[in-house]
């Protein structure tokens, strides 16, 4: 958005309410023009116009409108767009989503200034995600595979360990031979406190953090400004993909609060309630956030995209996941059962899905054997969870010899390829080797979906003999 | 192509539906058959919705606005074959295959439930089934066709005149296996009669030869009506056979050892055998006659 108006300076405030405030004659707002506010005793606030009809502006204060006063404040609308400085200097700093410091360091001088909208990428000049991201995390890497320019979303529980599992991958990932060329933006929108020193302490302390963007707004702050964090996230991660040729991650944590944000300030502008009283224009709003990701032609950077969100009770039908899942290419699901098992991270393999995986891996990519290896692990699995269920109404003895090695097989499959540690960076062949390690649980009858060579190649058990000749 | 990717105006999203449609019928007129595949109505739905909502109207269930209902039938009657104006006189046609994404796999919300009732074909997607990895996850209990007899008769003409009879019996053995399977659930599989546990055992060949099917695969990604005709009667076959074996007292497991290789034959018709080779299908049906065959003189004797 590119608005080009004069500064000019109002001071008739004819009503405040919640968050926003109502400039009178004012002709010449322009939608989401920046806005300055001067207080009578000299304090300075910041807003944004989100409304604009018959002579009047509606402006949405970041910080809030308590202590303005209708009287004495004076208002200038600063004929731009919302901009924030942006640098390659942001990596390592923790910010707010308007630049300025949250880690007591100096300000951001070097940059340039973009508007926080960004431009929306041309579809024909999108190039195919098919490379190859490494999480470190056996769950995603083998069965959910993320790629560049992915947007692939984590639909968590409230209480369950997401933010655990999104700086784990903020820490760990990376394109492999690329190493130096990889940066993680990571917004935590609306977070609580101890989240957010969670955070800071752990990329602080795993040293993650020289590669790492935060951008950060807290629990307690208007709802104006939450709105604002992925923004400043993703046109920071803009910048540095498609100005520094740099591959990006960037890590949404957590959409369900920029949602309930979304739906306060529908409400106070009094916009009629769509479903569950969130606006009817969520689905477009999401969608200029998570359509921010992708490849572009002729340009070596890429933006892949996470966004984490609460399901509100493990509810997946609600809006907020059923949006955001028509818009993102999978879903990587977590798992309150695999949870309350003691299993870190608890992803539910089978309700997750990666819809691109299938172009990014494989030969030349990751190991020949990854696809074919999927999906055996899929199938049995499956077949696993069935079993279990059939175990627990006819009573395991009456299972027969196969269904009793898939049981220990299922069993497994959680402890040992599932389960990992918070600081356990696997790469893809130790993922995938395990993946063989536990397979070898069933007769090799049962492994269909894996080619007779590949098996000759990887089983362990001809694995140890070729190592033993 | 019509696209619109979703961080376009939502007004042409609104419109991208119409836009195809229009474009099918402009073909429709030069006398082609055209299809017309919407992906997905949902996300239309959803830019309805957004629309209202800006324009503050009234909403109505789930946030939709009232007029759903209506803008989704303006839409399916669009389908048809016509004779179309001028000379010289052409028939042309459009069908309509939209997809709807239900939240949550629910089939009781406004745009899955209101679209129901305007079409007469359901394909769908079953949670379940995909997270098997059974492709295409189409759930045949729910789905239903209006046109299975009006079909009948282009098969009966074209392809295999018992074909209606197949069907029904394959149909048949589906839905007793689900009927099954929830008694199985409960008292284990030992306890069923013979003739039921044939169905289950027929009943899976069924969904791994005849419904699993492989999109990446060469041979298994297209299958003619021809060999879809053949394969329904390779288990049809291997299915009356074994019936009248199970009525002479010969147990379903025995039956199904006997014929191990046959059988696993018949799940990878799929795989093997091309549109242009039929005639294997048939050494297959032959084979099964011969081992039943076999099998029915030990049981006399």
């Amino acid at each position: 958005m590119t608005v080009q108006l004069n500064i000019r300076e109002y001071s008739n405030i004819s009503m405040i309410k919640g968050p926003l405030m109502v400039v009178k004659g004012v002709g010449d707002a322009a939608y989401q023009e920046l806005v300055d506010i001067e207080m009578a005793d000299g304090t300075k606030r910041r807003g944004m116009v989100v409304d604009s009809y018959n002579d009047m502006a509606v402006v949405q204060v970041f910080e809030g409108t308590t202590g303005i006063s209708p009287t004495g404040t004076k208002v200038r609308f600063l004929g731009k767009g919302l901009e924030v400085k942006i640098s390659e200097e942001m990596l390592g700093r923790i910010m707010s989503p308007l630049g300025d410091p949250l880690d007591g360091g100096p300000p951001i001088i070097k940059g340039e200034k973009r508007d926080i909208n960004g431009d929306p990428m041309n579809p024909a000049m999108r190039d195919y995600p098919e490379e190859f991201i490494q999480t470190g995390v056996s769950a995603i890497d083998g069965l959910n595979s993320l790629l560049r320019g992915q947007k692939l979303p984590i639909f968590s529980g409230s209480g369950l360990p997401s933010n655990l599992l999104a700086a784990q991958i903020a820490r760990q990932a990376t394109v492999r031979g690329e190493e130096s060329n990889f940066a993680v933006v990571f917004a935590a929108i609306g977070v609580r406190y101890d989240e957010f020193l969670f955070f800071r302490k752990f990329f602080e302390e795993t040293g993650a953090i020289n590669r790492v963007a935060m951008i950060a707004t807290f629990a307690n702050q208007p709802p104006s400004i939450k709105i604002l964090t992925p923004r400043t996230a993703l046109t920071l991660a803009e910048y540095l993909a498609f100005e520094q040729d740099m591959h990006v991650l960037a890590i949404l944590i957590d959409m369900t609060n920029y949602c309930e944000a979304l739906r306060e300030l529908s409400a106070s502008k009094e916009e009629v309630p769509g479903r569950g009283g969130y606006p009817g224009y969520m689905y477009t709003d999401l969608a200029t956030i998570y359509e921010r990701a992708g490849k572009v032609k002729g340009k070596k950077g890429s933006i892949t995209q996470m966004p984490i969100l609460t399901m509100p009770n493990d509810d997946m039908t609600h809006p907020i996941p059923d949006l955001t899942g028509y818009i993102t290419e999978g879903q990587i699901v977590l798992d309150r059962s695999l949870y309350n098992k003691g299993i870190y991270p608890p992803i539910n393999v089978l309700m997750s899905l990666s819809r691109l995986m299938r172009d990014g891996i494989g030969a030349g990519k990751t190991r020949d054997d990854h696809k074919e290896l999927a999906n055996q692990l899929f199938a049995a699995y499956a077949r696993a969870v069935e079993v279990r269920g059939l175990a627990s109404i006819i009573g395991e003895d009456s299972l027969s010899e196969t269904d009793r090695k898939y049981l220990l097989f299922g069993d497994a499959f959680e402890r040992r390829f599932i389960q990992q540690g918070l600081n356990e960076n696997r790469s893809i062949e130790q993922t995938l080797d395990i993946g063989w390690e536990v397979l070898s649980i069933l007769p090799e009858s049962e492994l269909v979906q894996l080619k007779p060579e590949q098996i000759k190649k990887y089983h362990p058990k001809y694995k140890s003999q070729a190592q033993a000749s | 192509m019509i696209a619109n990717t979703s961080n376009m105006p939502v007004a042409a999203r609104e419109a991208s539906i119409y836009v195809g449609a229009t474009i099918a019928e402009y073909f429709r007129d030069q006398g082609y058959d055209v299809l017309l595949v919407a992906d997905s109505t949902s996300r239309w739905a959803e830019a309805l919705r957004d629309l209202a909502g800006r324009m503050e109207e009234m909403p109505a269930e789930e946030g939709f606005p009232s007029y759903l209902a209506s803008r989704l039938a303006e839409y399916y009657e669009r389908a048809g074959r016509v004779i179309t104006l001028g000379n010289p006189e052409r028939m042309g046609s459009v069908t309509i295959a939209s997809s709807v994404s239900p939240p949550g796999g629910d089939f009781t919300e406004p745009v899955t439930s209101n679209t129901l009732r305007f079409v007469r074909v359901f394909w769908p997607l079953d949670v379940s089934l995909a997270q098997q990895r059974h492709y295409p996850a189409i759930n045949w209990l729910q789905g239903f066709s209006a046109y299975v007899d009006l079909v009948a008769t282009w098969w009966h003409k074209n392809v295999d005149p018992e074909w209606k009879s197949m069907r029904d019996l394959m149909m048949r053995l589906l839905v007793r296996e689900d009927e099954l399977r929830q008694i199985v659930r409960l008292v284990g599989p030992e306890s069923l009669a013979e003739k039921d546990k044939l169905t289950l055992e027929v009943a899976r060949i069924i969904r791994i030869a005849f419904l699993q099917q492989n999109a990446f695969d060469d041979i298994d990604a297209f299958a003619s009506p021809q060999k879809q005709a053949k394969m329904m009667r390779t288990i049809v076959t291997f299915y009356n056979r074994a019936s009248e074996l199970v009525a002479k007292g010969v147990p379903t497991k025995k039956i199904m050892e006997a014929n191990q290789d046959l059988v696993a034959e018949m799940n990878r018709v799929k795989f093997t055998v091309k549109n242009d080779e039929l005639q294997k299908i048939d050494q297959l049906i032959q084979a099964i006659n011969a081992r039943f065959d076999q099998l029915a003189s030990g049981v006399k004797a």
